[in-house]
């Protein structure tokens, strides 16, 4: 992707979000953090006017005081951009508006991360484990996970 | 007309044709499904969460055990992944390696759907004729690598071992079969008139819905989309070989097969290429003995697997092992639409919906 390119869609971005997105460096995506009661609104513009209609990954990153969420967006047929939606949560009941909606491909990912992270999201309609058992206690991915055996 | 009650059938753990721990509840009215849940997990190993106890070429044995069906896919991505975040460049010859073994991995990964679709259709010869022709491929990755099925053949930086004199005329002879096979495929499965009944109009896949589930790979271009990473965000010199994207247009379980059985085609025609490009030279680049990323450096690195676009996100925290993996693993998420699928149709649909979705579920569960 042609770097002009990319900084013009970078600043049409940031203009119509108004001032609640951030772009950050990354040596190949274009970077946007923003706070997690935007995101649905961000990912809904991403998709509608920048044509990134492909969902292609959704995780989460425990960085200790707080998780990270990374959302991988990319258009099919290419259309040359890729984007990383960053966003944060606090650790203590750590939630997140769910895309869903948006992007149904979120459905069994956001119910992943809640599963092995334990971060909820809101409005997800079905919120239950996807890997490991229903009664199984406490999320592995977490960094103060205890292992055993 | 009759009222009917609903009723639960259970499809696996254990059922052969779950190719692995896949159990689907199936609800029905009478012969009709009207909606499937899909229950994983039976082969979760917490492989993201062993990776964080592990140095960065440690976990390439745990990568080619992903997708056990394409092993050396899956390496593929996660050293290529590794290589972006630290800068280790790749010696071209290895480069080719990768291509050649990469895509040896693609088709005997391709003849496993081509028999698994077949045995699950009750077809059981149709299984042998693959597995005798995989065994060729499994033989070629004996030769290079001193194992079959799980190499973990990929290095940082290139590949474990340089392709030995015996290999050439092997893969030679291999790739001058692959038309006849296809001829004996064709003739024996595809032509099929029991399987076309069973896969022809079945578990269509319109492209909307397809790419809403984030679907990727064949399952993709059975839909109509020609979208192919080995085109669409170009790695491994993809962009020096000359091959068609495989598409079918209509959706279905046979669209899904017609597209696997091209893309063994292809493949085959972008190893020959390989081999006649390949240079001469080294065939593992310069790594330093303790990898430490960059404090703070994440990638997202994504490769056209043989189930779709398998990714790998990686978070360095300075030391030599990753603070977070992420396998985006292509099973999982092509799953996701085995519900879409199925509804409204029959019980036996579902087998011919899971079989051509193609699920490995070492990759899925993780």
């Amino acid at each position: 992707m042609a770097d002009n390119d990319s900084e013009a869609t970078s600043n049409q971005i940031l203009n119509a979000m108004e001032g609640r997105v951030q772009a950050y460096p990354d040596p190949h995506f274009l970077g946007l953090r923003i706070e997690p009661a935007d995101l649905p609104g961000l990912l809904l513009y991403l998709r509608d006017q920048a044509g990134m209609n492909y969902l292609a990954n959704l995780t989460a990153t425990d960085l200790k005081e707080e998780f990270e969420l990374t959302y991988h967006l990319y258009a099919i047929p290419d259309n040359g951009l890729k984007m990383a939606v960053k966003t944060r949560v606090p650790r203590d009941g750590a939630q997140v508006p769910s895309v869903i909606t948006l992007y149904p491909t979120a459905d069994w990912q956001e119910r992943e991360v809640f599963d092995l992270m334990g971060i909820r999201f809101i409005g997800h309609p079905n919120l239950v484990r996807v890997l490991l058992p229903d009664e199984y206690e406490g999320h592995p991915l977490r960094k103060d996970f205890k292992k055993e055996g | 007309m009759f009222k009917t009650d609903r009723y639960i059938i259970n499809i696996g753990p254990q059922h052969p044709s779950t190719h692995g721990g896949l159990h689907v509840e199936a609800v029905m009215d009478g012969e009709e499904v009207v909606d499937v849940m899909v229950h994983l997990g039976y082969v979760h190993r917490s492989v993201e969460k062993i990776a964080e106890s592990r140095t960065y070429p440690q976990f390439i044995p745990y990568a080619a055990r992903l997708d056990y069906m394409a092993t050396n896919l899956p390496a593929w991505g996660y050293v290529g992944a590794v290589e972006k975040l630290t800068g280790v460049a790749v010696p071209e010859r290895a480069q080719y390696i990768r291509v050649i073994m990469g895509e040896l991995s693609r088709i005997a990964s391709h003849m496993m759907f081509v028999g698994s679709l077949a045995i699950d259709l009750a077809a059981t010869t149709g299984l042998l004729y693959c597995l005798r022709d995989r065994e060729r491929i499994m033989d070629m990755f004996e030769m290079t690598s001193g194992q079959r099925l799980l190499s973990a053949y990929m290095r940082i930086g290139g590949v474990s071992h340089d392709l030995p004199e015996e290999f050439f005329p092997a893969i030679r002879s291999f790739l001058a079969d692959v038309p006849r096979m296809l001829d004996e495929y064709n003739g024996l499965i595809t032509g099929n008139e029991i399987l076309q009944a069973r896969c022809s109009g079945i578990g269509v896949l319109d492209p909307e819905t397809a790419i809403a589930y984030g679907v990727t790979g064949p399952n993709l271009r059975a839909s109509g989309i020609g979208y192919d990473l080995r085109r669409a965000d170009l790695y491994g010199f993809y962009d020096r070989f000359d091959f068609e994207v495989a598409v079918a247009q209509k959706g279905d379980c046979l669209a899904r097969l017609l597209v696997r059985l091209e893309e063994i085609q292809q493949s085959a025609k972008i190893i020959g290429q390989a081999l006649e490009q390949m240079p001469e030279g080294e065939i593992l680049g310069k790594v330093p003995k303790v990898l430490k990323p960059e404090k703070g450096r994440e990638v997202y690195h994504r490769i056209e697997s043989a189930k779709g676009e398998l990714g790998y996100y990686l978070v360095s925290d300075g030391t030599e092992k990753p603070a977070r993996l992420h396998v985006r693993a292509p099973s999982f998420i092509n799953l996701m639409v085995l519900p879409v699928i199925s509804r409204g149709g029959k019980l036996q649909d579902i087998i011919a919906n899971i079989a051509t979705l193609d699920p490995v579920l070492g990759e899925s569960d993780r």
